[in-house]
């Protein structure tokens, strides 16, 4: 066997549990941004003009800053400053979750307002709420329509991960760089981080292709299958 | 005479400087069948709108059952919506919602009623409406008759005392427009209390206890079909009935 692919083989277990460290980093940053991501929606949408202009720094402001910058800023700025002891796995957490919650925070606008106005209209007609319309009405569909923007989300959060390696994350990309220093296999170990990245970004945007599937409503077209 | 069932006082609204409602005032009774006719523009749905305060007036005011609505207090406000059914012109129903649960999620989310009980209504609501075989279709799945005949049920399941219809048939294809007139016919029949704008004016005068004719956000005239569109007074009430007579055939 070559010596490249024992370099692989030996690291692969390595690589492997690196991966999930990658996803648990992602899933918690997919979901803080869409905990935070579709109220920011809402009040962007129907929200008082200055709360709307708040959400609109917000969003700026973390779309602007590079991610590197903000991780950077967070966990030797911020945490420092303020005296906190958060680990550079729990700051990648947050600092990707926040950015994500800017991004996603533009999908579900985009698919709120994407909705025919009417139904809106009529659930207020029935006595809803604003806040029970836009619970039981807007963002179930809201929600469904946001799908494929939010495979785009995880693929880039996905390989956004990799930069939390400058913090000392252990993830795949870390793990992949101190084994490569050690070994000087590097070729045949950058290689094997790609695709893993490959192979996770298939899976995830395959799993939500099929969620996508499974929530669509019924008699509508599926476009393309 | 008994006490109206909904009184509407001097409602205005104005956008920017154009002003779409001018001081519309209405009575209604128990039963009452109202018809709002005009031409588009007229002001006929933003009347209907700003009665159940979809379109908040800029003066006015409202009593149902001699209490006065003050939309200002949510509460009020959304206790009195409840009691105001509204059909929209193009259906409005909610998309992702099966015709069942279109008619239920009012009852369960609004009144607070349990699940069970509330499908019940809702299953009986449909069958009212003619469609006891469709309740499990969505939306996209049913006809444009089908689609306002569930918005319907789904108002009738709040058990409005009166029910608001906006040019309820002028989205439908001719040959569906049949099956809902049916169903209105027999609302009206049950002494549904009804406001409703249409341009059908030969359903309108079989069933209309007055018309309300409209334009420029003002009421112009107003009587039986009878004086309305055999003996207006006015010159543009005329005008209009007998342009619309010719489009949409006779009114008898």
């Amino acid at each position: 066997m070559p010596e490249s692919l024992i370099a692989i083989k030996d690291a692969l277990p390595y690589l492997l549990q690196g991966s999930l460290v990658t996803l648990i980093v992602v899933a918690g940053a997919m979901a803080l941004g869409l905990t935070i991501g579709v109220p920011l929606a809402v009040g962007q949408v129907y929200g008082h003009p200055a709360l709307r202009r708040v959400i609109g720094v917000y969003v700026w402001f973390f779309r602007g800053i590079p991610l590197l910058v903000l991780l950077f800023l967070f966990y030797f700025g911020l945490c420092t400053a303020l005296d906190i002891n958060l680990t550079a796995f729990t700051v990648a957490i947050i600092v990707l979750g926040l950015i994500s919650s800017a991004y996603q925070s533009q999908i579900f606008r985009g698919a709120i307002l994407s909705l025919p106005e009417g139904q809106f209209k009529a659930a207020r007609a029935l006595g809803m709420s604003d806040l029970k319309a836009i619970s039981f009405i807007v963002l179930p569909q809201a929600l469904r329509l946001s799908i494929p923007g939010w495979s785009n989300e995880y693929s880039i959060l996905l390989k956004d991960s990799a930069v939390t390696y400058a913090l000392g994350v252990a993830e795949i990309m870390a793990r992949a760089h101190f084994v490569a220093t050690r070994t000087y296999q590097q070729l045949p170990l950058y290689l094997a981080a790609g695709v893993i990245f490959l192979v996770l970004t298939y899976l995830g945007t395959r799993g939500l292709r099929m969620l996508e599937e499974k929530v669509r409503i019924p008699g509508y077209s599926a476009h393309g299958l | 005479m008994a006490s109206p069932i909904l009184r509407i006082e001097n409602v205005s609204k104005r956008y920017g400087k154009k002003d779409v409602l001018k001081g519309a005032s209405l009575t209604v009774h128990k039963g009452d069948l109202k018809i709002l006719i005009g031409p588009s523009g007229a002001g006929k749905s933003t009347l209907l709108q700003c009665i159940n305060f979809l379109v908040k007036p800029d003066e006015g005011r409202i009593w149902l059952e001699d209490q006065e609505v003050h939309y200002a207090h949510k509460r009020n406000l959304y206790a009195y919506r409840q009691k105001v059914g509204m059909i929209f012109q193009d259906f409005n129903l909610f998309d992702h919602l099966n015709a069942l649960e279109n008619v239920r999620i009012g009852m369960v989310k609004v009144k607070g009623m349990a699940k069970a009980e509330a499908g019940e209504r809702a299953v009986m609501e449909l069958e009212r409406v003619g469609l006891k075989d469709h309740m499990q279709k969505y939306p996209a799945q049913l006809s444009g008759g089908q689609k306002q005949r569930v918005s319907i049920a789904r108002a009738l399941a709040m058990d409005p005392k009166v029910m608001l219809l906006d040019e309820p048939t002028s989205a439908l294809d001719p040959e569906l427009i049949g099956e809902v007139h049916a169903v209105i016919r027999d609302l009206g029949n049950n002494g549904m209390t009804m406001i409703m704008a249409t341009h059908q004016i030969g359903f309108a005068s079989s069933l209309a206890s007055e018309i309300i004719f409209m334009e420029d956000g003002q009421i112009l005239e107003r009587g039986t079909p009878e004086k309305i569109f055999f003996q207006a007074e006015n010159a543009r009430t005329k005008e209009f009935c007998s342009k619309i007579t010719e489009l949409y055939g006779e009114t008898r």
